[in-house]
């Protein structure tokens, strides 16, 4: 056999466990729920739309959590990944690219062509898909239905009802379990139903609340500082002044400390939503994520470019945003300019001056290009060779975020490509919020993956199953800790490694990268000659 | 530049390779005849379950030997000539040798049973054995009902392999209960259960007496010694046990026995040539050791050491304290120390063993009865810290000890349930019931 063809090796057809009966039924309920949604995008009229609704949501519940229970309740506990590699929809199959291009096809409509789903010029009622939608919203929020409501109701909907599936599956492991139910949490309180809540206080005229998500942070939340939403907060009085404050201290403050005490992983897999997404709707295709050397080099590079793009950006419209005179409010284009200068300065001195023996040579490299790059900015703002980019280009620079970064990376490529790229290829390539997270992670975060001494086989079960990408393997066997940026601490590699061999762990950050190769069970003379090298 | 030829590209010749690279710019060949490249076999079972393809299973990626210049030769060697330091290869080939590491790995046993080369009969050790079985019983139709015939590691594996694909198994252990001859009786009827509970047929205090051939050659059903029971079956699994896969230097003038037999510096009698890994016997066993280990770690431990004696650094094999690993279907196990069977269990060697009552969760703690010395774990369906019980045996403490400290050793993921209270308290009344 070929190594080249990467065939799985398996003879038997590619579903080689057929559905049972009740598995059947609980696809048909599914697919008649779906075909609801499908009749409402071709406008069709429905005479009683909250009944429809209910039945849509109500039946593609119910099918998952029927499929569920038929996969997972009747077996024993334990890891049940058998024949993920036969199975179309998990092994880049017809079933897998089909679904790749519909998610795919459904966001460039989303963003792009809302018209299609029924979307209509505000004043104007909607139809279509969005128009079933609005006797849900009318109940939450007192308003119709807009494309972003239908996107977040699925959204939710996916994350509890393949949540769900997902606690079913790894319902002999209490981590996966409370993990699962903290992003469930978050994302129907905090991403679902509190903004909502919140555009009802608009109702009263002493409010002008944008919609919140509370949770969701800069840089991720990129349009935080944008003028409508600062605006929108301001004249909100004290509850919409404490929630910018709150924006700024999570920022600064709070997510420094929670990743410097748990890892990244207290935001990317507990409480991010579009972490969470990825965990239950897109656990079939952890898989799939490249575990080449040259995924990773280019992972570095993009992620970091993404991050980069951001803090230019967000700079320029905050800068817009800010007036040129100290006296109408202290803080001026020039003072706000010279502070975010400082700060990038001193993180990267502080990480030059102290860290530099832990980033690899590529990241050095890259650390003071982007250095150099925003510093010549800065330069030329002051030298007055060119405002131009932080004066008239901020709205462009930032619709252009929006587009490429905003709308294309994360939703039309991140969500779209789960089933041929993996699950967390937005996470992975593309998130600035997980290139700071990471940055931190590495740099001083007590969070890290132990290995059991010399138990590794090398198996490659960690690996083949880590989202991120991580050759987790290539640490474990030579019983080396992994502290790596992109890991966002989902857990799954220890739960599938077959030899108990790895562990998430908070400890102290004295010992946390040991990059000796200590292969416990050689006597002492050997390891004394080995570590002393 | 002096030429290092490895035969066998299993974890000890790998490991060898690496780390010789690491030392030195030694020229560095490779011999497989089974795969292109290294892969961890201790996995074939995921490729079949379909959790793996099996380039999963490869370490390294493809570039990685050229870019370390560690040759790799495919090719199955015929003969060694130890005068001309030459190897001959079945093709008519010849590669010439400085230094010679025999590294070729073990075989599955076979006892001389009616029928054990009929078709849809295999071990499971190597590539081909999986490429076997995917083509013998790819699925519950052409695979009606599987027998395996073993009751060891490899045998379980089988089960659980064939088990992912629905296909009912018959499982015959010549022991009255599972693996007993290496775990004591507590931990090994709790695996029996577990078995059971998959739905897996196992018959214990069986042995087999033939496998029964169909028209074209291939495996119609097999017969039980003693009942003459005839069980139809389409593939039969033979797991018991494995030997040193070494007949091609049985006509060469390198000292063999079931094994090459090498020194502790792992020298065969022949100057230059070496044995490490499945296939290398102690000329005497290293403290509880088998002379033979047929274990990744061992494996993985000599071809570390030897590859400083290759570079200049003679140093003997010493392997430190034992421990050991695998995973029963759904119950994880590791074993640090010396746990004997019942059966095996020297007179100074006393058991407190703990089950939880959920019948998944057990450990068995020995120690020395005149010294109350710890001397080994096993732990089913808990995680434990390597290095904690390797600092324990060094540190030579007693049981008691190791009893009310075992929360250190805890290597569970966060947010587990705890035993330590329970297993302590259990302990506890042990103790004063002796009292």
């Amino acid at each position: 056999m070929s190594n080249q063809i990467n065939e799985s090796m398996s003879l038997a057809k590619p579903e080689a466990n057929d559905l049972s009966i009740k598995q059947k039924v609980a696809v048909a309920l599914g697919i008649i729920g779906l075909f609801i949604f499908g009749l409402a995008i071709f406008n069709t009229h429905f005479p009683n739309k909250t009944l429809f609704l209910t039945l849509s949501i109500g039946l593609i519940t119910l099918g998952t959590i029927l499929f569920a229970n038929d996969a997972y309740l009747k077996k024993l506990e334990g890891i049940k990944n058998d024949g993920v590699w036969f199975k179309s929809i998990s092994s880049r199959g017809v079933l897998g690219w089909m679904t790749g291009v519909l998610l795919t096809g459904f966001y460039i409509v989303l963003y792009f062509y809302p018209q299609y789903l029924g979307q209509t010029p505000s004043g104007e009622p909607n139809t279509g898909l969005i128009s079933l939608f609005d006797p849900l919203s009318r109940l939450l929020s007192g308003n119709p239905a807009s494309q972003w409501f239908v996107y977040g109701t699925l959204y939710t909907v996916a994350i509890l009802v393949f949540g769900y599936k997902f606690m079913l599956k790894y319902r002999h492991n209490r981590y996966e379990q409370l993990r699962t139910a903290s992003v469930m949490f978050f994302q129907l309180g905090f991403a679902f139903l509190i903004p909502e809540f919140m555009s009802r206080l608009n109702a009263s005229s002493d409010y002008n609340l944008p919609y919140y998500d509370l949770k969701s942070m800069w840089p991720l939340n990129y349009y935080l500082f944008d003028s409508w939403s600062i605006n929108g907060l301001l004249s909100s009085g004290a509850l919409g002044l404490l929630m910018l404050l709150f924006g700024i201290i999570s920022i600064f403050v709070i997510s420094p400390f929670l990743t410097y005490k748990y890892g990244k992983r207290w935001y990317c897999s507990w409480v991010c939503g579009c972490g969470a997404l990825a965990e239950t709707a897109g656990d079939s295709f952890r898989q799939l994520s490249s575990k080449k050397l040259s995924a990773w080099k280019l992972e570095r590079w993009l992620i970091h470019t993404v991050l980069v793009f951001s803090v230019v950006m967000t700079t320029a419209v905050i800068y817009t945003y800010l007036g040129d005179d100290p006296d109408t409010f202290w803080l001026t284009r020039s003072a706000f300019l010279l502070g975010v200068g400082i700060l990038l300065t001193l993180v990267f001195s502080i990480t030059m001056i102290f860290k530099r023996k832990e980033l690899g040579k590529d990241a050095r490299y890259g650390a003071i290009g982007y250095f150099v790059v925003i510093a010549v900015l800065f330069i030329m703002h002051y030298t007055g060779t060119s405002d131009k980019i932080f004066l008239i280009k901020a709205s462009t620079l930032r619709s252009a975020y929006g587009l490429y970064i905003g709308s294309i990376f994360s939703g039309v490529i991140g969500t779209g490509f789960y089933p041929i790229l993996g699950n967390r290829v937005w996470c992975r390539f593309g998130c600035p919020m997980a290139a700071i997270l990471g940055f931190q992670q590495r740099m001083f975060s007590k969070f890290r993956i132990t290995t059991n001494g010399g138990q590794c086989i090398s198996c490659g079960n960690c690996s083949t199953y880590c989202e991120m990408g991580i050759d987790v393997r290539a640490y474990a066997q030579k019983g080396e800790n992994i502290v790596r940026s992109s890991c966002v601490g989902c857990g799954i590699c220890s739960a599938v490694c077959p030899r108990g061999v790895l562990k998430l762990e908070n400890d102290t950050m004295e010992g946390r990268i040991n990059s000796n190769e200590i292969l416990l069970g050689n006597d002492v003379d050997l390891m004394t000659l080995i570590n002393k090298k | 530049m002096e030429h290092i030829v490895i035969i066998g590209n299993g974890i000890s010749g790998i490991t060898t390779a690496r780390h010789i690279r690491k030392l030195s710019d030694k020229k560095i060949t490779i011999i497989s005849a089974e795969t292109d490249y290294f892969f961890s076999r201790t996995a074939l079972m995921y490729v079949y379950m379909g959790h793996m393809k099996f380039e999963h299973t490869q370490p390294y990626e493809n570039w990685f030997w050229k870019k370390n210049r560690i040759e790799l030769k495919k090719g199955l060697v015929k003969h060694i000539d130890t005068e001309a330091k030459t190897l001959h290869f079945e093709n008519t080939d010849s590669l010439k040798y400085d230094k010679l590491i025999i590294a070729t790995g073990s075989k599955p046993n076979k006892f001389g049973w009616p029928g054990q080369d009929l078709k849809g009969v295999m071990g499971m050790y190597h590539k081909q054995d999986l490429e076997n079985l995917e083509q013998h019983a790819p699925n519950n139709e052409i695979c009606k009902r599987a027998v395996i015939v073993g009751g060891g590691l490899i045998g379980i594996e089988l089960a659980e392999m064939l088990n992912s694909r629905n296909i009912p198994v018959t499982f015959l252990v010549r022991e009255p209960s599972f693996w007993n001859g290496v775990l004591p009786d507590g931990e090994s009827e709790m695996i029996n259960r577990h078995i059971k509970n998959h739905h897996i047929d196992l018959r214990l205090s069986t042995n087999l007496k033939e496998i029964v051939s169909d028209e074209s050659g291939r495996v119609k059903s097999i017969i039980i010694e003693g009942t003459n029971e005839e069980i139809p079956c389409n593939v039969v699994g033979l797991t018991a046990g494995v030997t040193p896969n070494i007949d091609f230097i049985k006509n060469s003038n390198i000292e063999i026995g079931k094994g090459v037999k090498v020194n502790r510096f792992l020298e065969t009698n022949i100057p230059d040539i070496y044995a490490i890994g499945d296939c290398a016997e102690q000329h005497e066993a290293i403290g509880n050791r088998r002379p033979i280990e047929a274990v990744w770690y061992t494996g993985r431990m000599m071809g570390e050491t030897l590859a400083q004696t290759i570079c200049g650094n003679r140093m003997s094999y010493n392997p430190g304290h034992w421990f050991n690993s695998a995973k029963f279907l759904d119950i994880e196990y590791q074993t640090y120390g010396w746990v004997h069977s019942t059966k095996n269990k020297p007179d100074y060697e006393q058991h407190f063993h703990w089950k939880h009552e959920d019948d998944t969760k057990c450990i068995t703690v020995s120690f020395n009865k005149n010294t109350n010395a710890f001397l080994g774990i096993n732990t089913f369906g808990i995680r434990m810290k390597h290095e904690t019980f390797d600092n324990w045996l060094t540190e030579k403490r007693d049981v008691d000890y190791v009893i009310k400290h075992l929360a250190e050793a805890n290597f569970d993921p966060e947010f587990y349930k705890r035993h330590e209270p329970e297993i302590l308290k259990t302990y506890t009344n042990h103790q004063l019931q002796k009292a």
